[in-house]
């Protein structure tokens, strides 16, 4: 098939940036989209041109790396696909595509479809572990975990921090990608002891560094390449709340 | 020369516990005194900096993605490997340790897998410490899977993404000392040269990533945990950017490289499906828990849909060749054999290179809901790429380059020759002798990581009696920088005609076609002749546009790949001089009538460990002696 790209090129962090049009010429419907995007690529530099530059890495959708807006939706149509495992059956011929990148304040462009992420390990930073030493822990079956906790503390970890939620949000809330680890380790017996602390800390994270709050349109859902759910956010709220009453201890 | 891996001798048994009781200590005060450099944020670079960080130490700590969350040990998807016994069906240390030596084709060192097989159930009480959330039982209990290998269910998971659990789970450990400040992170950093100072290794220089600036960082010690080279073969199911760079560097100022031959082919990846294809996924070997692997009897059968296949025209070949150990046969061994029945003209699928998985009876024992519990994530991922429904029509795979055994030498303390330079991780070469098993590499990573590395680095510290003496105005600095510089120039000056993936392509094509499954002294002599072919037109062909002081991928990809063009000869090498098969290393020559690997353990028991002497040069090989004390030498039997 034959397709029309409209990429977004922007030479550096300071550039204004602007769509550039290139035309896809006979490409497979079973190559990926970063495999067409290769090709692309490969043109360009034999025409003497500054290819396009997008991360990836491990493309097989797990490492979170790659991060395009494809058609107005980050990593393209397809339901819990990340960019790199979208395959170009997806398209038909004559289609027009247009590829940016993650738009978001906390995300600034460094280069075509390359953003800084730092934003999201700095809310990790903030308490999104638990504070053990390395050695010196109890048996792995001293605690034992239901199942459904298990899982559902599963169900949030499953966040490959892509910030794909944060491109689809209108706020460019981080409350998705927050949410899913304050989740996560408020669920299970290992969390718990500083669960307060930390969904404070996160949640106070997320605002110094420049992501918009949470007003339900549930884009982040929707966009999340893994289908983590919004139920975790009311779960980050309830934790939050929690987190001002004081305990028992501090009465 | 001979090498001595300066393993405790003695009864294996207790071999950790003498060590960590004589090993010299850096007292606690002493510690913030000491600079070290951790290249690598997997489960093996990350592991060691958080916990070299906690104990004290200054550490740096430096990856090429944009996050330590991202390195390629997410990739990992099956399980860990303990001996918890928790099933209570005959597991022990003794026995993960047998299995993993056995495993391995009586390749590795005996004190280091027995170590390893005894940190193994610490790594698993850390992990779940941490929050990794593993499966569990209704009970609340931690559950197990088997995995090739092994007659016991000792694998712990978190469904199909089991790499990703335990790594968020060392990034969170490391993500708590960024913010004790302990360890600085240096994310988009890669490492271009190893800074060796009078014989010992003091520093890196890096290439920031964004900006294109080639610095150097001073360290009273360099870790690297950078992971694996199997990228040499282009097509594997490594990430994008793993490469040889790191580790081949350290080559060039002398560190040795061991048993580079050694690679892992896993038998279950999704099938190469045409031209332009960048990657390989694989499909997790727990799917050979519940999936069983055939292909038709007759070649005329191939082009049916499977479903018209009769029972009994289907070869479970791996069922009929080891029935004790069936679909769960290691991965050298069931690799070979996809192989052997695609080159019998039994294969399915495009291009006739695909066997099949079929879980049609693991559907009708237990349910499609039970089998998506357990796999879903593969399933769907199996969809996206090829477009079929694995519960519905067999999934087709086949072998493909996925990790290697061979890496850096090092002593049981994870050193080098070179003083002050550790290795750990894939990276290195230690315990998976000529085949690793299944979930047995997240274990080392860890092990290496949380477990090994934060003893055995202090008696090297403690011998340094100037911490922090040698800085970035040393000499030997301004000419790492200066070296670095001068390759960034040279590349973007050939202007030729050939794209970097072109030639990293032909590179590819060469080593699986010569230096991949089967080798034999005439394909790895072809080898030889051709890669320095495709090295020189490399350095006289190659187009890299843009620039040096900015972010540039081609640059970052043409370095990486001139590092396989180079290291490629070596493996290659080793391949040639080790005329045996063992493990994942076949040479046609060398196999029983019934066409097994044929070990030569009067000549071959011994590590290989290579020393550079040139770019085209036939490198040095120095012998390590492998002494088996605890186990007895044994032909490797799986029926």
């Amino acid at each position: 098939m034959d397709l029309t790209l409209h990429v977004w090129r922007q030479k550096g962090p300071q550039d204004k940036g602007k769509l550039e049009t290139y035309p896809a010429k006979n490409v497979s419907p079973d190559m990926s989209f970063l495999e067409m995007l290769d090709e692309i690529n490969d043109g360009l530099i034999r025409q003497g041109k500054d290819p396009i530059a997008f991360d990836h890495d491990c493309r097989e959708g797990i490492c979170g790396m790659c991060s395009q807006v494809i058609n107005g939706r980050p990593h393209g149509k397809q339901e819990q696909t990340t960019v790199c495992q979208l395959h170009m059956r997806q398209y038909s011929d004559g289609d027009e595509i247009f590829i940016e990148p993650w738009r978001a304040k906390a995300f600034p462009v460094q280069k075509d479809l390359i953003v800084d992420r730092t934003s999201l390990d700095v809310i990790m930073q903030a308490g999104g572990y638990v504070s053990c030493h390395t050695g010196g822990v109890p048996d792995a079956n001293v605690h034992p975990i239901p199942k459904p906790v298990a899982d559902y503390a599963m169900d949030a970890a499953e966040c490959i921090g892509c910030g794909a939620c944060i491109a689809a949000c209108p706020n460019s809330s981080a409350m998705l990608f927050t949410s899913a680890k304050v989740a996560q380790l408020a669920a299970l017996p290992q969390g718990k002891p500083e669960a307060r602390k930390r969904v404070k800390a996160m949640t106070e994270a997320l605002l110094d560094e420049g992501f918009g709050n949470c007003t339900n349109h549930y884009e982040c859902e929707a966009a999340c390449p893994k289908g983590i759910s919004v139920k975790f956010i009311a779960k980050l709220n309830r934790e939050y709340l929690k987190s001002l009453m004081p305990t028992s201890t501090e009465a | 020369m001979i090498l001595d891996g300066k393993a405790p001798t003695g009864p294996v048994e207790t071999s950790w516990d003498r060590y960590r009781f004589d090993m010299k200590l850096v007292n606690p005060s002493n510690k913030r005194k000491y600079k070290i450099l951790v290249v690598g944020s997997g489960l093996a670079g990350g592991a060691g900096a958080a916990s070299l960080g906690e104990l004290g130490y200054n550490v740096d700590c430096f990856c090429y993605q944009d996050s330590p969350r991202r390195a390629h040990s997410i990739g990992a998807q099956g399980g860990i490997n303990a001996a918890k016994n928790y099933p209570s069906d005959g597991d022990s240390i003794y026995r993960l340790f047998y299995d993993t030596v056995k495993g391995g084709d009586f390749r590795s060192r005996e004190a280091d897998v027995w170590r390893l097989a005894q940190v193994s159930n610490n790594i698993i009480d850390q992990c779940v410490a941490q929050g990794v959330p593993f499966a569990r039982d209704y009970a609340g209990y931690l559950d197990n899977r088997s995995f090739g290998g092994a007659q016991v269910s000792r694998t712990f998971y978190a469904r199909g993404q089991t790499g990703q659990q335990l790594l968020l789970g060392a990034y969170s450990a490391l993500s708590r000392q960024i913010k004790n400040k302990t360890v600085t992170m240096h994310p988009r950093t890669e490492m271009l040269d190893l800074v060796v100072v009078d014989g010992v290794a003091k520093g890196i220089t890096v290439r920031n990533l964004m900006t294109g600036e080639v610095e150097s960082h001073w360290g009273d010690a360099v870790i690297l945990a950078t992971g694996g080279y199997v990228n040499v073969f282009y097509l594997s199911t490594n990430a994008m950017g793993s490469s040889v760079t790191a580790i081949w560097k350290a080559v060039k100022k002398g560190a040795y490289m061991a048993n580079p031959c050694y690679t892992q082919i896993h038998p279950t990846c999704i099938p190469v499906h045409g031209e332009h294809q960048s990657k390989l996924t694989l499909m997790s070997e727990s799917l050979r828990n519940d999936g069983r692997i055939w292909v038709p009897k007759n070649a005329a059968d191939c082009e049916k849909p499977p479903s018209e296949i009769p029972e009994e025209a289907r070869d479970y070949y791996l069922e009929r060749k080891y029935p004790s150990f069936g679909n769960l046969a290691p991965r050298d061994i069931s690799s070979r054999s996809a192989k052997e029945a695609c080159d019998a003209g039994l294969g399915v699928g495009p291009g006739k290179r695909g066997v099949y998985l079929d879980f049609k009876d693991a559907i009708a024992r237990v349910s499609q809901k039970t089998i998506a519990e357990r796999y879903g994530n593969l399933f769907d991922m199996y969809e996206k790429i090829t477009d079929e429904n694995g519960y519905e029509r067999p999934m087709r795979i086949y072998p493909a380059p996925h990790y290697n055994m061979g890496g850096l030498w090092v002593d049981y303390e994870c050193s080098s020759n070179i003083p002050g330079l550790f290795v750990l991780g894939e990276a290195n070469f230690s315990v998976h002798g000529a085949n690793r098993l299944g979930a047995s590499a997240l274990m080392q990573g860890l092990s290496d990581g949380y477990f090994v590395i934060p003893y055995t680095i202090a008696p090297y510290l403690a011998s340094i009696k100037n911490p922090g003496a040698v800085k970035e105005d040393h000499p030997e600095f301004k000419k790492s920088v200066e070296d670095v510089e001068a390759q960034t120039n040279k590349l973007l000056s050939i202007n030729g005609k050939k794209t970097v993936s072109e030639l990293h392509k032909e590179l590819g094509h060469l080593m699986w076609e010569n230096v991949g499954m089967a080798r034999s002294k005439e394909s790895l002599t072809e080898a030889l002749k051709k890669i320095p072919e495709i090295r020189d037109e490399f350095w006289n062909n190659v187009k890299v546009t843009g620039e040096g002081k900015d972010l540039n991928q081609q640059l970052e990809n043409a370095g990486r790949v001139a590092d396989f063009l180079e290291f490629a000869e070596m493996l290659t090498e080793d391949a040639l001089n080790r005329e045996e098969s063992c493990g994942g290393h076949f040479r046609v020559e060398h196999q029983t009538d019934e066409g097994e690997a044929m070990r030569d353990d009067e000549n071959f028991s011994y590590s290989a460990a290579w020393e550079f002497k040139g770019t085209g040069v036939k490198p040095e090989l120095h012998k390590e002696p492998l002494k088996f004390e605890r186990i007895k030498l044994a032909v490797r039997s799986y029926k």
